[in-house]
């Protein structure tokens, strides 16, 4: 008898739970993000701002931990037939979602089946490009979106008489002045250095990193990094590495703090460290854009965006769709972006965002909040400056930094260590291409 | 004394065993058979196609020279973890065995460190010995020691065998103590009148005594460098610099989880699988016998 009851409850808390039945409840849409802290605030004020909007449906975010984490939550939830209708992905997943065909809904397709107003051109491009396939089709929607930059500590910098450098043969100069007046365990560094280094660098001058526009014209590219620009480059780097004007801080961001305590009074990295910095630095700063070489021509070109992008998830019903729909009309608000962009440091998505944030005089106090959008936007985006679209992206990212680290500790040459990871890479992505549902 | 148990009922001991083997069933060879399959599929993250390949995520591994260093490295990081963790534990057995004033503390705070998670060990040496973040590594280099475990792929290793061997200390002093404290005191005290210093007294006496224990132990080490200390390379180094701190286990994370080759991950457990077998099989058929129990 007792059980029986107990058997009737959970009935019933499954129900209240999930429930989806129309007949009384509101339609729930579960958002599975990564955001932790201010972000994670940020995210909840979204969703209830969102609920208290209307009374048809119900967005539910959750954290599911960091960007890997999320990711394969988000995966094997979809295996075991369960996952969420909205998933954070960052855009170095960019290219396993796509690649899932049925395990993801295109937003374009999204938009138009629930008969909302879409109109892919009120986003900034130089966002959308990366999350949409080359007919300009939007598969995610933006979300948080950042670039590289170049932090810098002007108290440090106007000790040692030092101006900020504007290209990378200054930058080299001002690191060696840095250390000669007395940062000797670090003139510069970065973060990502695959990102800021081989990614980054070859956007910003227009050279590809890979066959294809950066993969994001099909499967079957081939990786090409290892040319003149950024075997120079790495070269540069491995030779300033043997006496810290450049000090390697690891293949993540967690030499980050070598800038804030003022190790480092030059670091390279994303602009979304801005709250760190902001909470922790007791010096003045500033980002600029990032360093480029005069000699290449057409330089700086543009930069590419970090962050993540929204990914609906395949399988759910019509309703629910209309509800992500609505959601995703509810996040394009002008106001609401101007809103995600001052309380996060992460990018304005529209245009109309950007120029009220401009209006407002949002950039005269801050001007390095605007510096990733200039950067982004500072020329119309070609074949190489698009975006990326590379299968296994995370582990391609390790397995060029193992190499990268081998060029900096010596045990191989700048041009043997990118030609070994642009072949390991291949592999990678041969393999990637068989796996990927056509 | 008869060993035997006696049953009334014929089906009554199976009856007993049946949950016990039903968990082993589920929760070891149910993934295992699972694992086994994996391997011979090829298949993308989200399980949306897959193709059966025979051998094709085997083979592709022998060709890999990445994965035979990774063995030999695995082997290396295994032996070096068991023996420094081993020796210094019985070290300080050795010592927390004497009546000492206060002991009990002693005792209390060496088996703390075994509740700390692996990853958490991982984030405490970070603190200590990151170039940047480091609280030691400003002393080192006070000393004019050049430290930096993420370009110098020897103290990277050295960084992930000495946080492993750190966290295993209580474990084995644990059951180091235990131990010491199983000898009958008897024997020492004839030893003793009979002129042995406590060094000849503790090599021709303790040791032996303890060799049971020991044996336990260092199948249980190597087990759990193999496999345990995953979470520390993850926190520490990620593999890093270069692949020198790519262990086995790892691999088949990175590989897998981050990598969504599921195919070949699998086949990599499959392989640990088969190697873990083969090392327990030589380690009881042939070591066990020159154990003294």
């Amino acid at each position: 008898m007792a059980l029986r009851h107990f058997g009737a409850a959970a009935a019933l808390a499954v129900t209240v739970g999930f429930g989806s039945s129309p007949a009384w409840a509101v339609t729930e849409i579960q958002w599975w993000h990564a955001m932790t802290g201010a972000n994670n605030d940020v995210i909840v004020k979204l969703a209830t701002d969102f609920n208290a909007s209307q009374t048809d449906y119900k967005v539910i975010p959750t954290y599911k931990g960091n960007y890997p984490d999320t990711m394969n939550a988000g995966i094997a939830a979809f295996r075991a037939g369960n996952a969420p209708h909205i998933m954070q992905v960052f855009e170095v997943g960019t290219a396993t979602m796509m690649a899932a065909t049925g395990a993801v809904k295109p937003v374009y397709k999204l938009m138009a089946e629930a008969g909302e107003k879409f109109d892919p051109k009120i986003y900034l491009p130089a966002i959308t490009g990366y999350y949409s396939t080359s007919k300009g089709e939007m598969l995610s929607f933006p979300f948080n979106s950042s670039s590289t930059v170049m932090w810098v500590n002007l108290d440090e910098l106007k000790k040692a008489n030092v101006e900020i450098p504007k290209t990378w043969p200054e930058t080299f100069e001002a690191a060696k002045k840095l250390k000669a007046a007395g940062h000797d365990t670090c003139g510069f560094s970065g973060s990502w250095v695959t990102w800021v280094n081989l990614e980054q660098l070859s956007a910003w001058h227009n050279v590809p990193l890979a066959s294809k526009a950066n993969g994001l014209d099909g499967f079957d590219t081939v990786l090409e990094f290892n040319g003149p620009l950024q075997v120079k480059h790495l070269e540069t780097l491995v030779e300033l590495q043997k006496t810290k004007v450049y000090d390697y801080a690891g293949r993540t961001n967690t030499g980050e703090g070598r800038f804030t305590s003022g190790e480092c009074p030059i670091y390279l990295t994303s602009s979304a460290f801005f709250g760190n910095v902001k909470a922790q630095a007791k010096f003045n700063f500033t980002a600029v854009p990032m360093p480029y070489y005069p000699d290449v021509k057409g330089a700086p070109q543009n930069s590419i965006i970090g962050g993540a992008s929204l990914w609906v998830m395949g399988g759910k019903s019509a309703e629910e769709y209309k509800g992500v729909a609505k959601f995703l009309t509810f996040l394009s608000d002008t106001d609401r972006q101007v809103y995600i962009h001052k309380a996060s440091g992460y990018l304005p998505i529209t245009k109309a965002a950007y120029e009220k944030a401009k209006a407002e005089g949002f950039y005269k106090d801050q001007p390095y909040l605007e510096t990733p959008l200039l950067e982004l936007t500072n020329k119309e985006p070609t074949e190489n400056s698009r975006g990326l679209r590379l299968g296994n992206m995370v582990q391609l990212r390790d397995v060029w930094s193992e190499e990268i680290e081998q060029a900096l500790a010596g045990k191989k040459t700048a041009k043997q260590a990118l030609d070994t990871a642009v072949e390991r890479g291949n592999t990678m992505l041969r393999q990637f291409e068989k796996t990927a549902v056509k | 004394m008869q060993k035997q148990a006696i049953f009334q009922s014929k089906l009554l001991p199976y009856a007993l065993v049946a949950p016990q083997l039903a968990i082993v069933l589920i929760f070891f060879y149910w993934p295992a058979l699972q694992a086994v399959i994996q391997s011979f599929l090829l298949q993308d993250a989200f399980g949306l196609s897959s193709t059966f390949v025979w051998f094709d995520n085997y083979i592709e591994l022998f060709k890999d020279p990445a994965y035979f260093e990774a063995i030999v490295r695995t082997f290396f990081f295994s032996f070096a973890i068991a023996i420094s963790s081993l020796s210094f534990a019985l070290l300080l057995a050795v010592m927390a065995d004497k009546p000492l004033r206060g002991s009990m503390l002693y005792r209390t705070l060496l088996i703390w460190p075994y509740a700390v998670a692996p990853p958490v060990v991982g984030v405490l040496w970070i603190f200590m010995l990151h170039p940047s973040l480091g609280v030691l590594s400003r002393y080192l280099r006070g000393l004019g020691v050049d430290w930096n475990p993420l370009l110098d792929g020897n103290q990277a290793a050295g960084l992930i065998i000495l946080a492993a061997a750190w966290k295993q200390i209580s474990y084995n002093f644990l059951f180091f103590l235990a131990g010491l404290q199983a000898i009958p005191r008897s024997v020492f005290e004839a030893a003793a009148i009979d002129g042995a210093r406590p060094m000849r007294r503790f090599w021709t006496v303790t040791f032996p005594l303890l060799s049971p224990t020991i044996f336990f132990l260092l199948v249980v080490n190597i087990v759990y460098a193999f496999f345990d200390t995953f979470g520390i390379i993850d926190t520490m180094t990620r593999g890093g610099p270069g692949t020198s701190t790519v262990t086995l286990v790892y691999k088949v994370y990175s590989d897998g989880l981050l990598g969504g080759n599921l195919g070949s991950s699998a086949a990599q457990s499959v392989i640990l699988m088969v190697m873990v077998i083969v090392l327990t099989g030589i380690q009881f058929r042939f070591v066990e016998r020159k154990v003294t129990y």
